[in-house]
């Protein structure tokens, strides 16, 4: 089976992650097996401290896991070091948090901009693309505010914007709607499965609760460090016009 | 190189986010660069100052001193007699003049107007060797000297005080027991070692003797002045001074120098090591708030680490490495302390304009210390921020995240 051909984007096999060592160590996961294919998008859910944002972490390559193998598009992630982690995160990787992480006292623009930075590009891209990501999710005319000038679901959309600029292959969603009402949720969630289903990012999403679960096409539950179940939905969420 | 231009380009605008920040940290940086410039260029006009003074009365000029050193002499070193001035004169070859200079403080009193003055008793050889000019008048010459003529010659301060704007050659002053006539008036020299050299009165040696105090005692001349003639050798002139004071005083063979020559060289170099010495006091001083500076740097850079370890997660979970993290805070700091060394520069040299004017001390721009002051305090940047830099660069991006 040629590289080409295999559809898998992560693969995780015997994964294990304890923290700390001897008497204290702790086993956050107990040997995971996970396949997420190219173009999906999976809710992780799980009660606290089944292991779950563990599992985000490790797939998010901000940590690595104790034993198994992780291959992100062939690469096995457990022999990279922080830097090489660090360049997979710049080139491959998105992430939006629950409590949005903007940096503060810097405009929408500069914020999407940030990865740009990062990875050298020239001041007039940078900023052409930054514009095109915000108008993207619907912030147009708010580019010039500041995180603190912006409402929940805005500041959510600015962390989207920053999210995919770099066009990602997968974007890591922890708790995205945790901090947002009903309503902006629901907005939150459909410009999440739009970019997936439009843009063919895979989303990979941590949350808790059914409905926003509800909007992802394959939902794995997590419990005391082991998949407890992995079940694809019928039918995805509708859209909403 | 890439990487370096885009850290100094996000340390840039880390610093104008929060200027009050930026400013407060920078301000010992600032304070310390101005202090230690504003120092080091004040002493070296000074030095300069006393240079030129110095070089003012040429080069082959010596005094002798009773006593050794600058300093007060000690108690019981006699002075010099009118006689060792005279074997000066006559015995050492090479001489051009040889003044002996006698000094009392007394009072000069012009109508109403009565003060105490340093009046000097010399001469007619001291106008040439102190290279004084004249304004109006005459000097009092050999003739005023031999007969002790109720003469005097006055220093522009000194008539200014006594006489205001009014007329003053030909007028009579009362200085101690007796009264002279003023025949001339000095073309002033200004400040010189912190006194006001016109602040004075000259009358002939024998005048301040017999008529201004009353002959006292044979030793009461303090200093005698001498000139070589040009080309002679002085080193060898104040060797040949030596043997006779020596002998004139009867010294023993075991017995120290009660007694110095000095030419103006000496002079020079004595002065200007001492306000050498005082300006690389003062500088090291200046240096140490500048090392305050550092550690002022590096505090407020720790702070701000811990302060913005939520946004050092967010770089490294969107792929900044640790060395750009490391880079980032590095030059954030380098970049704060060499603004901070220019605006120290700038700071420095308004100071230096300002005082060089109110003390009267030529202003001598030296880009060596500018630029040497500069650089110090971008190395301050480097050492005192590289400790914050690396707790940034160490940080956990999971930690860092979760950190409130």
């Amino acid at each position: 089976m040629s590289a080409e051909a295999d559809p898998s984007l992560i693969t995780l096999h015997e994964l294990t992650k304890t923290y700390g060592h001897g008497d204290a160590a702790f086993q956050a996961l107990r040997g995971v097996d996970l396949t997420i294919n190219k173009g999906e998008f999976v809710a992780v859910m799980g009660p606290s401290g089944s292991g779950k944002s563990t599992l985000m972490n490790v797939l998010g390559c901000l940590d690595t896991p104790t034993s198994g193998h992780y291959l992100y598009q062939g690469v096995p992630v457990e022999t990279l070091n922080a830097e090489q982690r660090s360049l997979l995160r710049r080139h491959a990787l998105g992430f939006i948090f629950q409590g949005f992480n903007l940096l503060a006292r810097t405009s929408a623009l500069e914020n999407v901009e940030l990865p740009l930075l990062y990875r050298g590009i020239s001041k007039k891209e940078r900023r052409e693309r930054a514009e095109e990501a915000l108008v993207s999710v619907g912030l147009p005319t708010k580019m010039r505010n500041t995180p603190a000038e912006l409402s929940g679901g805005q500041q959510q959309r600015v962390a989207i914007a920053r999210a995919v600029v770099t066009q990602p292959s997968t974007l890591f969603a922890d708790e995205p709607t945790g901090n947002l009402d009903t309503s902006t949720t629901a907005e939150i969630m459909e410009l999440l499965t739009r970019l997936n289903q439009d843009r063919g990012i895979t989303v990979v999403m941590v949350t808790h609760e059914d409905e926003v679960a509800a909007y992802a096409r394959r939902t794995v539950r997590v419990k005391d460090g082991l998949i407890e179940f992995d079940r694809l939905h019928h039918e995805p969420a509708p859209l909403q016009p | 190189m890439n990487m370096l231009w885009n850290a100094f380009f996000i340390a840039l605008r880390e610093i104008r986010r929060n200027l009050t920040r930026a400013f407060l940290t920078v301000l010992g940086i600032i304070i310390g660069v101005a202090a230690v410039i504003t120092m080091v260029t004040l002493g070296q006009g000074t030095t300069q100052a006393v240079k030129n003074q110095i070089s003012n009365l040429g080069t082959n000029l010596m005094t002798l001193r009773p006593g050794v050193g600058f300093g007060p002499r000690s108690a019981g070193t006699p002075n010099f007699t009118q006689g060792d001035a005279d074997a000066v004169r006559e015995q050492i070859s090479g001489i051009a003049a040889v003044a002996p200079l006698m000094s009392a403080s007394l009072s000069s009193i012009h109508l109403q107007n009565a003060r105490s003055t340093q009046i000097t008793g010399t001469t007619p050889e001291y106008f040439m060797i102190s290279k004084w000019s004249i304004g109006e008048g005459r000097f009092f010459n050999e003739q005023d000297y031999r007969t002790g003529a109720a003469v005097c010659v006055i220093g522009t301060t000194a008539k200014k005080e006594l006489f205001g704007n009014e007329e003053a050659l030909g007028q009579k002053i009362r200085l101690g027991k007796a009264s002279c006539t003023i025949i001339g008036i000095l073309v002033s020299k200004g400040q010189s070692f912190g006194g006001d050299q016109d602040d004075t009165i000259v009358v002939p040696l024998t005048t301040l003797q017999r008529r201004l105090v009353g002959k006292t005692s044979a030793h009461d001349v303090r200093e005698i002045m001498i000139s070589a003639e040009d080309g002679a050798d002085t080193d060898v002139i104040i060797d040949d001074i030596n043997v006779l004071m020596r002998q004139r005083r009867s010294l023993g063979k075991n017995e120290a120098d009660n007694f110095s020559v000095r030419d103006t060289r000496q002079l020079a170099e004595t002065l200007s090591s001492s306000t050498k010495m005082m300006t690389s006091l003062l500088a090291a001083v200046a240096g140490v708030s500048l090392l305050v500076g550092g550690i002022g740097i590096m505090n407020i850079m720790l702070v701000s680490v811990t302060e913005r370890t939520r946004e050092i997660g967010i770089r490294l979970a969107i792929g900044a490495r640790s060395r750009e993290v490391l880079l980032q805070f590095l030059v954030e700091a380098v970049t704060l302390s060499s603004i901070g060394g220019v605006i120290g520069i700038a700071i420095a040299l308004g100071l230096c304009v300002g005082l060089a004017g109110l003390i009267q001390v030529p202003f001598q721009f030296d880009a060596r210390i500018n630029i040497i002051a500069f650089f110090f305090s971008t190395a301050v940047g480097v050492i005192f921020g590289f400790a914050p830099a690396r707790r940034a660069a160490r940080l956990d991006p999971i930690e860092a995240l979760r950190h409130e």
